[in-house]
């Protein structure tokens, strides 16, 4: 490339094309997410390898959390599945729509939240505590970490909303923000089975 | 085209694979109330959980839709980095029986 090619296009044009063909933002978030698996893998492989290996483990889970649990489940699912729908609509331009959707992705992750921090303080009402012992200790950690993930992911998509509906931000950013709530969505489908239905008093 | 239809599309192709997760969630539930072992209990939950991240990462997160080389790229590692996860783990619990006496 000649000079005057670079001083008309820029440094970017010497650039190599994407070897995945997808924008930068993207590829970061999927390698957020890569480390981000990896944090909550350590943590679960040792919350499992303490669960198997302690006899008297404390099973304090009864039905009445096992709904709970039940219904905190087909929120999030829920969620992504409307989350599908904002990135699809904002693709398509529709962002009415988009908003929509993104408000009910919204509203489907203060739900979790809330069903959550319930979970949690009826194991405080029972003196379950991040301090009463293992199982209050891995508990509140992983589940403090993951709620600490919806939180966040609550933060991130009422902020891409307001600025996407300003069209400060682009459909681009709504599927980057996406792949973030589907990351949250996917790890709650091993915290659920090893955190909460290892441990149903019998 | 009309968007709104695009839209409204998506939502559908989608749900038999909401509807999938969902099943699958359930199942585990319905295992957590058989009498099983804590071990075979945990193995059994994993898979299906496995299962579920595997269909959430293909179609919500569209990963079946980018380049292969993303694919490759990613995922492979990620596994091998948690199964050598799970060799350090075990080691640990190892060494913690190794420790010389009065530490």
């Amino acid at each position: 490339m000649s000079e005057s090619q670079i001083a008309g296009q820029g440094h970017g044009a010497l650039l190599e094309e994407s070897p995945y063909a997808i924008p930068s933002r993207k590829f970061t978030m999927w390698l957020f997410i890569i480390s981000d698996s990896v944090t909550f893998g350590a943590i679960l492989f040792a919350y499992g390898y303490l669960r198997v290996a302690t006899p008297n483990w404390q099973r304090p889970f009864e039905s009445a959390s096992v709904i709970n649990v039940v219904l905190m489940t087909f929120v999030l699912i829920t969620s992504s599945l409307t989350m599908l729908g904002a990135v699809d609509a904002s693709k398509a331009g529709d962002k009415p729509k988009a908003m929509r959707f993104l408000y009910s992705t919204i509203f489907l992750g203060i739900i979790f939240a809330a069903l959550h921090i319930r979970e949690w303080f009826q194991l405080f009402g029972r003196n379950i505590t991040i301090g009463s012992g293992t199982f209050g200790q891995t508990f509140f950690t992983i589940t403090g970490l993951h709620l600490l993930h919806v939180i966040c992911g609550v933060i991130g998509l009422l902020a891409v909303s307001s600025l996407y509906s300003r069209n400060q931000l682009t459909p681009g950013h709504v599927e980057t923000t996406g792949l973030y709530w589907h990351f949250v969505d996917l790890v709650w489908m091993f915290v659920v089975p090893l955190v909460y239905l290892t441990n149903i008093a019998h | 085209m009309d968007s709104t239809k695009i839209s409204g599309n998506v939502i559908r192709k989608y749900l038999p694979v909401y509807f999938v997760l969902l099943g699958i969630f359930l199942v585990e539930v319905f295992l957590a109330f058989r009498d099983f072992s804590t071990s075979s209990l945990v193995l059994m939950l994993l898979f299906l959980a496995v299962c579920s991240a595997g269909l959430g990462l293909m179609y919500f997160m569209h990963l079946n839709q980018e380049r292969r080389g993303l694919f490759l790229t990613l995922i492979p590692v990620t596994i091998f980095v948690l199964l050598m996860m799970n060799m350090f783990w075990t080691d640990a619990v190892r060494l913690l029986h190794m420790r010389p006496p009065g530490e």
